[in-house]
């Protein structure tokens, strides 16, 4: 009956007369909007060539840096004095550092015989023995990568985050699931905390919590938490409904509903937002190096800077290694959570208390002897050496080959694009994003993309916007083209899916700046190296929504076509692809959205623009205000973006479910 | 004795404006009307009953026709629109939250068509998940599960998990949990429309033998008219949310209210469920009968060999009094008159 009320409103839809009576249908509407376009497009190219300006450089102090900086001044001044600090802020920091503190503690208590006991005990009782091997493992080769104590200083801010982020998340997660009104104020929230790339999370943070590891904490946390969120949600709502009816019926209060029934069957999918919440952490842990947190994120920094290759390679490979850790043992207890894994009652007991015996042992005995205290430095092994060689003989043998595409890309597609934009007035701009937004994804979009436009003007830093642009073009064009590419194969060979999988599971456990390592190494720095970079950041997830996309495509109508006798490439052309549309357009907005987060991020390796701005505000007083409003310019660039793509996919869907009613 | 449920012009319409359709002149449009004009979907349309203590009543209507709305709103899983419910004379609508608890807890339980077992809880748990919401111990709640198992015949599968068992034992699972708690009256959602037809037999068999070992009022949901017919006292049909007939199975197939109820049971064998009474004649004046008279409640079925025997019709009798005479002719159109009509 329930799905009966659902379409309540189709009656007044089909009441509604057709907008414009003389419109015969779709079939001859679409050339009519395909001209309008092309007309549109060449006004657009007129209008440039009209007006265009000589790229002034943006105003080296605009009222908008001023303001910022007026912000950062009054802060300093009234950190000890403002209530909302003595009492808000500087208690939250204080809470948050407690925390990391007490968690550093325990972690460093264990000693590293201990903790590698603990992280491979813990593996063994909630994922099996086969993780625990790999656990013990992967933290066993911290120390032999001689990066002990970082790895363990990133564990910590991770683990601390991921705690705040679960104790907040689930709560909210649930909350938003059984009360539509959390949930209707939670998602718009969410959708931005989304698309936010992590850069643009750091200059308020030390605004707020000075620099250090409760900033840094905070900023994970809150980058960490939408995931929670959603997935916790996600899993409630999932609880079958006719499992909640039977336990109403038998007199339920709305608590045990909740105790008994509703988080006992999302526990698996709850796991799986424990999961997303680590990962999430992880990358974001890295990069508040930048805001001074310890750990390993200090290192690849470091080697960065001094493109030091073979030095951010070992702690790349931590990171990496600490990553795959964390992400197995959590997509394990999420499997073994399911409430249809039955397991002996015997097993369930004595696992814990034998792993807590072994933890013990191991932290006794490493106190006691002498190898304990430190990781022994004869294990240390590291491949630093043999990476900067390779590094070094890339570039010698193979200098002329990566300069030459560099300088194809950089002179045929970067620069072109990049001066249209840069030389594009504002207000030539924003009209054609109002219009082409209007077109593709509605008036609504359109309007919130424009006024994310203007927000871009307001900040004063416009040009430095569209050059972030234009590398953000370069690189979603080549995302998209080799994530289709892939993600077709994938969707049509079995076993090029096969290979590719585990490719693409590895990709999307690392933390983003790993992948600037292999960017800087082929290409040294440069805007160039930013594009390389989230190319291969954004493809995994692109490749992956293309295959669905195309792997959704339903059966029985792949059967229709292929037996009124399709050729496979008439199959993809003409049904396939087609029909994946609406994947292809996720897949477009997932990987525009990435894109940017890696672009920014590649300023930290001469991408310029909005990414060095925001890294300059880190290092130099002086520009605060500058690195403060281009953390704010990144957001409403990615909201510009996000609305401009995610409306089309919307879209495109609405008009595939009313085509069959006009 | 008031009846156990007493059902009082019921209305459950779904949509915006719900509350606005009863007892205006919208509650006269046909459903599809109503639809149309206010976006609402009048589930369940002014239906009255009364089901009598230890009977099997069942609701019998294709998918759509409202039943399982109607049946949740017996105890307010769905809240009714208007109109009453009374449960052993209470008023259901009436009571607040608690109350309404503890006559789910108590005095009505309801077994699903789609099971809604707790995947990660054993048997012995699902079963006793009644009694634990209410407090009951440990040790007491697992002797009383052990007992409705035996009941259901799932001896030995305590310790098992739901999805390990069949769909048809999952079921019985399903009737236990609401056995448990010892419940006066069950309500049965299309209890076996997700089963085998062989296991649906079965199912049916032990639902008849329950309600003859512990005497519960049953109220059976179905939109199989067989099902209908093997367990039910009395039936109600409904049509697009309305009540169009409730009778007894020999009422609905001797005398159908309207051409929606004779379309539903033309395929019936009338001779199996009507009885001598349907048929008989009265006899001519001077008519030479059978010494040996037939009661009139015996099915038709029942009586074929002996009326074809017979040399002359054979008196029928309601206690002493004769009501009738039945012979070869009257037993004819019983025997063949539920086949569709053979065209030309």
């Amino acid at each position: 009956m329930s799905t009966a009320v659902t379409d309540v409103t189709v009656p007044a839809e089909a009441v509604d007369p057709a907008p414009d009576p003389a419109a015969p249908g779709p079939r001859r509407k679409l050339p009519g909007r395909r001209t309008l376009i092309l007309l549109l497009v060449l006004a657009t190219a007129a209008v440039y060539l009209v007006v265009r300006t000589s790229a002034p450089a943006d105003d080296d102090n605009p009222w908008a840096f001023r303001f910022f900086s007026g912000v950062r001044d009054w802060v300093d001044a009234n950190r000890d004095t403002s209530p909302l600090f003595l009492y808000g802020f500087n208690y939250l920091r204080l809470g948050v550092s407690l925390l990391v503190d007490t968690v550093h503690g325990a972690l460093y208590g264990l000693g590293w015989a201990g903790l590698v006991a603990a992280a491979g005990a813990l593996a063994a009782v909630v994922a099996g023995w086969r993780i625990a091997l790999l656990a013990v493992a992967g933290f066993l080769s911290f120390g032999v990568l001689g990066l002990w104590e970082e790895s363990v200083d990133t564990l910590v801010l991770t683990l601390s985050a991921v705690l705040l982020a679960v104790l907040i998340g689930v709560p909210l997660g649930v909350l938003a699931a059984r009360v539509p009104a959390v949930g209707a104020v939670l998602r718009p929230v969410l959708d931005v905390m989304q698309i936010m790339p992590t850069f643009a999370y750091l200059a308020p943070m030390t605004l707020l919590f000075l620099i250090g590891s409760p900033a840094a904490t905070i900023a994970t946390l809150i980058y960490a938490i939408p995931p929670a969120i959603r997935i916790t949600a996600l899993g409630i709502t999932e609880v079958p409904k006719s499992t909640v009816e039977a336990a109403t019926a038998l007199g339920s209060t709305r608590w045990q509903l909740l105790g008994k029934v509703r988080l006992p069957l999302a526990r698996p999918t709850i796991v799986l937002a424990v999961n997303q919440a680590i990962m999430m952490a992880l990358s974001m842990v890295v990069i508040t190096a930048l805001i001074d947190a310890p750990g390993l994120g200090q290192t690849i920094v470091q080697a960065l800077e001094r493109v030091n290759v073979g030095a951010a390679f070992d702690a790349g490979l931590a990171i990496v290694v600490l990553a795959v850790v964390l992400d197995r043992i959590t997509t394990h207890a999420a499997h073994r959570a399911a409430p249809t894994t039955h397991r002996s009652v015997r097993l369930r007991l004595a696992g814990p208390v034998v792993a807590v015996v072994a933890v013990v042992a191991a932290t006794v005995l490493g106190r006691m002897s002498s190898w304990g205290a430190e990781f022994p430095a004869a294990w240390r092994a590291s491949f630093a050496v043999g990476v900067n060689e390779a590094t070094r003989w890339v570039e010698f043998h193979w200098y002329d080959a990566t300069e030459a595409l560099k300088n194809v890309v950089s002179a045929g597609l970067l620069d072109p694009i990049e001066t249209v934009l840069t030389t594009t007035p504002w207000w030539l701009f924003l009209v054609v994003v109002l219009i082409f937004g209007a077109l593709s994804s509605g008036p609504r979009a359109a309007v919130i993309a424009g006024l994310a436009v203007a927000g871009l003007v307001g900040l004063g830093l416009w040009q430095h916007a569209m050059q972030t642009l234009a590398t953000v073009l370069v690189a979603t064009v080549a995302t998209m083209a080799f994530g289709i590419v892939f993600g077709v194969l994938g969707a049509r060979h079995d076993r090029f899916a096969l290979v590719m999988r585990p490719v693409l599971d590895a990709a999307q456990t690392m933390p983003s700046f790993v992948y600037l390592l292999p960017a800087v190494a082929l290409f040294g720095a440069s805007r160039f190296t930013a594009i390389v970079a989230a190319v291969i950041y954004a493809v995994p997830p692109v490749v992956r929504l293309v295959e669905r996309g195309v792997r959704d495509v339903p059966a029985t109508v792949v059967e229709a076509a292929v037996s009124s006798g399709s050729t496979p490439r008439q199959l993809l052309w003409k049904v396939q692809l087609p029909m994946a549309r609406r994947g292809l357009l996720l897949a477009a907005n997932q990987g525009i959205v990435m894109v940017l987060a890696m672009v920014v991020v590649g300023g930290l390796v001469g991408a310029g623009a909005l990414g060095y701005d925001v890294v300059a505000g880190f290092a130099q007083r002086e520009d605060f205000g500058k690195g403060l409003a281009a953390g704010f310019a990144i957001v409403l660039l990615g909201v510009l973006l996000d609305r401009l793509t995610q409306g089309a996919g919307r879209r495109a869907d609405d008009n595939r479910l009313r085509r069959p009613a006009t | 004795m008031p009846p156990t449920i007493a059902v009082d012009h019921l209305w459950k319409v779904f949509g915006p404006k719900a509350d606005k359709v009863v007892g205006t002149p919208l509650a006269d449009l046909p459903r599809a009307e109503l639809r149309a004009q206010t976006g609402c979907l009048a589930a369940v349309r002014d239906v009255s009953f009364a089901v009598e203590p230890g009977e099997v009543f069942v609701v019998m209507g294709l998918s759509g026709s409202g039943k399982s709305t109607l049946v949740r709103c017996l105890t307010r899983l769905i809240e009714p629109t208007s109109g009453e419910v009374h449960i052993d004379g209470e008023a259901v609508r009436a009571m607040n939250p608690k109350r309404l608890r503890e006559l789910r807890r108590h005095g009505v339980a309801m077994v699903f068509q789609h099971f809604g077992l707790l995947p990660h809880r054993q048997v012995v748990d699902n079963i006793a998940y009644g009694l634990e919401i209410q407090g009951v111990g440990k040790a007491e709640r697992h002797r009383r599960a052990a007992e409705v198992l035996t009941l259901v015949g799932l001896d030995g599968h305590e310790h098992q998990y739901p999805d390990q068992l069949s769909g048809g034992m999952q079921q019985r699972v399903g009737l236990a949990r609401a056995l448990a708690t010892d419940p006066a009256v069950l309500l049965f959602d299309e209890p076996f429309s997700a089963l085998d037809p062989l296991i649906r037999r079965d199912m049916q068999a032990e639902v008849r033998r329950l309600h003859a070992e512990v005497g519960k009022t049953l109220v059976f949901i179905t939109h199989d008219l067989a099902e209908a017919l093997s367990l039910g006292d009395r039936i109600a049909v409904m049509r697009d949310g309305a009540l169009v007939q409730v009778g007894t199975p020999e009422e609905l197939v001797g005398a159908p209210a309207d051409d929606y109820v004779a379309d539903f049971v033309r395929e019936v064998p009338r001779a199996d469920v009507l009885s001598l009474r349907w048929i008989t004649r009265d006899a001519a004046p001077d008519e030479v009968l059978e010494d040996q008279p037939l009661p009139a409640g015996t099915v038709i079925r029942d009586t074929i060999e002996r009326v074809l025997r017979a040399r002359h019709p054979i008196p029928v009798v309601d206690g002493d009094e004769r009501i009738g005479v039945v012979d070869a002719e009257q037993l004819l159109p019983a025997l063949t008159g539920h086949r569709p009509p053979v065209p030309a």
